[in-house]
């Protein structure tokens, strides 16, 4: 049976009157000789007219208690609920957010008063909540003993006669429930604790420094191991990491409980495409072939040009000189900018020259292409780059800019790596990964060891109908306009 | 007026251990603060900062800050329901949602933002909008101002010049509002007209108000005045010295935590997909070949995410499979152009390499965004 007391009793540090609702619950011995419990001697407390009914099943000996809207101020007896911050069957802590209720342009956070767990929800979002009726019930954890509660007037919590053995030189610790509770699991005396709070109130942060600065106390191995189960707020342990932008500073012996579970998430947008693709790209049967580009005379070329090409607005890369020889490529080996029907059964050689570029945005992968590289010039190539990259990393760009690619190229060498496997984005044929430019020692032609500006580049094609001689003499040709660039001036289009 | 630099500020020793800290010891119970920035993020974040680790028993604080262009909305209102987003996207003018309730409005530098800061307890809009008032009537004696009961401030009785909003939290709350000085109307106009129709929500609907810059009625007004006249009287009214300190939000050794919390205003999470759950009932007008068609559209969005998705093409004008593939990808992504973009230019890569069914599905696709 429950016995509900109630009781009021004058806070001595402050001087005013604090209400406090004692909750206990379940009359058996054991749980009065538990150290969590708040032992009391009822000589000492006077008894308010204040008492309360509570229904306690057999099963568990939680007091429900309805959690009332308290007042906003300026006179306001109705919000609206916008959002509820948690659900019927979570674990609140003192202090938690439960939910944001909105009342004449005033966004208002309702925090919870009791540790334990919400049993009711009262409303619904957009209903009208009153000030003074109940917004929640929470069902307050018995078991453990913990049930005090403040006025909304926030004054320091009250520390009881009962806590004998946590009183020092006659002087009561201020703390929190949570705050208790923290340091008995972590077998520490509060009087040993120097509080920062107000009116040397013991806070959280003040036992986990405590516990940081402690280098050869006892502590249990992992909190849990000393809790009494089943403990419905294992998760939800002071130790977790719910501390506004603190790192604690724990040594690595000592496991405090930090309750980092595993995350699921579904998996939509960008991931979302790239599993559609991939798993497309899967049905194609996938060869590889890599080569080494000596890029010295085209790095010296792109010194010389990318001052004009500022000077015309344009930020001039690699990439416009990449791009436009696998084009001048293309027009020799077309096979490699085609594209094979689902069943087989036809290949369709493309007549435009849409090479795709790999780009690397804070959502994720997006491919957009240059359309008909075959009659741009290395500078428009880098203008529709440079529009694309300023679109791209905005997020703004469009679907024709996304579709209708033929071959594609990735330079991941900008972030790194030398040798890749890239994947075919189908419908495509082909695709080609260039890794980042290394300054190497080389033998010239007359066997002295000179510095060569050497990148790698990695291609991949769909076996079914392009085969490893054709890549290798398309990745030849590629390969003589970039160590060569003024090849690329006797075939230009 | 006495601008002090942060450097010139004594740090009270309560700094990292206490959750909240009491820096720059000023005598007084009160002390005005400047933002350096105009970054709509970053003084967002200041707020919130101060909300969250101030002590404002000791010391109220009067927060005074300007933004860049950006558009404003409170916590629990619909963007897509409020402004322009097309056109913001357009004119980089970034979208913000702030923490306190109320309606959206347009920042930019001829405008200036006023946030008061005291206990739950000293929370008063009415008091502090009055002293606005006051520092306004005592700098130009001749303009007629005065408060509304809606919390708003009229000139001539007929012009908003400032609008309010407030949040409250456990022990400490904050009402700011805004002033208009001298801001681009045209830009305010055009940006806070949404285009939607169909739109069915239960977020806080804005009030459109006639507005007027306060330049307008006196060309010899600035901002850099107007901020000063109302430091002035707020230090009068605290009985504090008349000097502002400025603060810069990226500090983060003075405001620890406080990249964090500008990170958190610019997620899309925040700023979109806090957004109350809304529904869409409209029709697209598509010109297709010769053929005008109106195809019916109807979305739930929740959590700024397509939660229900019914498009009413005709029939076989898109292969079924195709149709469903593009429902199935929908749901359950963001309302957002962007990410939409990339879904189904993704799916057009796995599907029959066919012109026509190409242009019929860009088609499609391109009106399905420009609702975003």
């Amino acid at each position: 049976m429950a016995a509900v007391t109630a009781l009021r009793s004058s806070c001595r540090a402050a001087g005013r009157l604090v209400c406090i609702h004692r909750v206990r619950s379940c009359s058996s011995i054991r749980f009065i000789k538990s150290k969590y419990v708040c032992v009391f001697d009822k000589s000492a407390l006077k008894f308010s007219h204040q008492q309360r009914l509570f229904r306690t099943s057999a099963v568990s000996c939680g007091q429900i208690v309805q959690f009332k809207l308290s007042d906003i101020g300026e006179g306001i007896t109705e919000v609206t609920v916008k959002e509820w911050y948690i659900k019927e069957g979570d674990s609140v802590s003192q202090f938690d957010s439960i939910c944001e209720v909105q009342s004449d342009k005033a966004s208002v956070t309702i925090t919870s008063r009791y540790d334990g767990v919400i049993r009711k929800l009262h409303y619904s979002i957009d209903d009208i909540a009153f000030v003074g009726k109940p917004l929640v019930d929470i069902e307050i954890d018995a078991s453990k003993g913990v049930a005090s509660e403040e006025d909304v007037v926030e004054t320091p919590p009250m520390s009881h006669e009962e806590h004998t053995h946590q009183e020092i030189k006659g002087h009561k610790t201020l703390a929190t429930p949570a705050v208790r509770r923290l340091a008995m699991e972590n077998n520490i005396k509060l009087s040993e604790v120097v509080g920062t709070g107000k009116d040397n109130r013991i806070l959280k942060e003040d036992i986990l420094n405590y516990l940081a600065k402690q280098t050869g106390a006892i502590l249990p191995p992992s909190p849990k191991a000393e809790i009494v189960p089943p403990q419905r707020k294992a998760e939800t342990v002071p130790s977790a990491p719910k501390d506004k932008a603190r790192k604690i500073p724990v040594p690595v012996s000592r496991p405090i409980a930090f309750s980092e579970k595993d995350k699921t998430e579904p998996v939509t947008g960008f991931q979302k495409a790239m599993v559609k693709t991939m798993s497309a790209a899967l049905k194609i049967p996938h060869f590889g072939y890599s080569d080494e580009i000596d890029l010295t005379q085209l790095v010296q070329l792109r010194e010389e040009l990318k001052p004009l090409a500022e000077i015309r607005g344009v930020k001039l890369s690699f990439m416009p000189f990449f791009i436009k020889a696998a084009s001048l490529g293309l027009l020799q080996y077309p096979i490699l900018n085609a594209s094979l029907d689902e069943n087989c059964q036809n290949v369709t050689y493309k007549a435009s020259h849409n090479i795709g570029v790999a780009m690397d945005t804070e959502q994720g992968l997006i491919v957009p292409n240059v359309k008909n590289v075959q009659v741009c010039s290395v500078f428009d190539i880098a203008v529709e780059l440079n529009r694309l990259q300023s679109l791209g990393s905005a997020g703004q760009l469009g679907t024709s800019d996304l579709t209708g690619g033929t071959f594609t190229l990735s330079n991941i060498g900008t972030i790194g790596g030398t040798y890749a496997k890239p994947v075919i984005l189908p419908p495509e044929v082909a695709i080609g990964a260039f890794g980042k430019i290394q300054v190497l020692p080389r033998f010239n032609s007359k066997g002295e060891v000179i510095k060569a500006q050497i990148m790698n580049v990695s291609w991949s094609a769909d076996h079914r109908i392009i085969d490893g001689a054709t890549m290798a003499r398309f990745s030849n040709l590629w390969k003589s306009y970039l160590e060569n660039p003024a090849l690329m001036l006797l075939d230009l289009k | 007026m006495v601008l002090h630099s942060l450097k010139n500020c004594l740090w009270l020793s309560c700094g990292l251990r206490t959750p909240k800290a009491c820096f720059w010891s000023t005598a007084g119970g009160a002390l005005v603060i400047q933002s350096v920035s105009n970054d709509v993020y970053q003084n967002l974040a200041v707020e919130d900062w101060i909300h969250d680790h101030m002590d404002l028993e000791k010391q109220q604080v009067l927060f005074l800050w300007r933004n860049s262009p950006a558009v404003v909305i409170g916590r629990h209102q619909n963007p897509w329901q409020e402004c322009n987003l097309r056109l913001l996207r357009q004119k980089n003018i970034k979208l913000a949602r702030r923490r306190s309730g109320g309606g959206t409005v347009y920042h930019d530098l001829g405008n200036i933002n006023l946030t008061f800061f005291t206990t739950r307890k000293k929370y008063e809009r009415m008091e502090n909008l009055k002293l606005v008032v006051k520092a306004l009537k005592a700098l130009r004696p001749q303009l007629d101002v005065h408060v509304t009961d809606r919390y708003d401030i009229l000139l001539d009785r007929q012009y908003k010049i400032s609008g309010t909003a407030a949040k409250l939290g456990r022990t400490s709350a904050y009402h700011h509002c805004t002033l208009l000085c001298n801001a681009d109307k045209f830009v305010l106009s055009s940006v806070l007209k949404s285009p939607f129709k169909g739109l069915k929500s239960n977020a806080t609907p804005s009030v459109p108000a006639l507005v007027k810059n306060l330049f307008e009625e006196d060309p010899s007004l600035t901002s850099e005045m107007l901020l000063d006249a109302i430091a002035k009287e707020y230090a009068v009214q605290h009985q504090i010295d008349h000097h502002i300190t400025l603060i810069n939000p990226t500090d983060e050794t003075l405001l620890p935590g406080i990249s964090n919390k500008t990170k958190e205003l610019q997620t899309w999470e925040w700023v979109y997909g806090k957004t109350p759950k809304f529904s869409i009932s409209t029709c697209l007008n598509m010109t297709y070949k010769d053929s005008v068609l109106d195809i019916k559209v109807n979305m739930d969005v929740k959590h700024g995410r397509i939660e229900v998705c019914n498009i009413d093409l005709p029939e076989k004008w898109l292969p079924p499979e195709l149709y469903s593939e593009l429902v199935k990808s929908l749901i359950g992504s963001k309302f957002c152009p962007n990410e939409t973009t990339t879904l189904v230019t993704t799916l057009l890569r796995v599907c029959p390499q066919d012109d026509e069914l190409h242009s019929r599905w860009s088609l499609l696709c391109e009106n399905m965004i420009r609702l975003m």
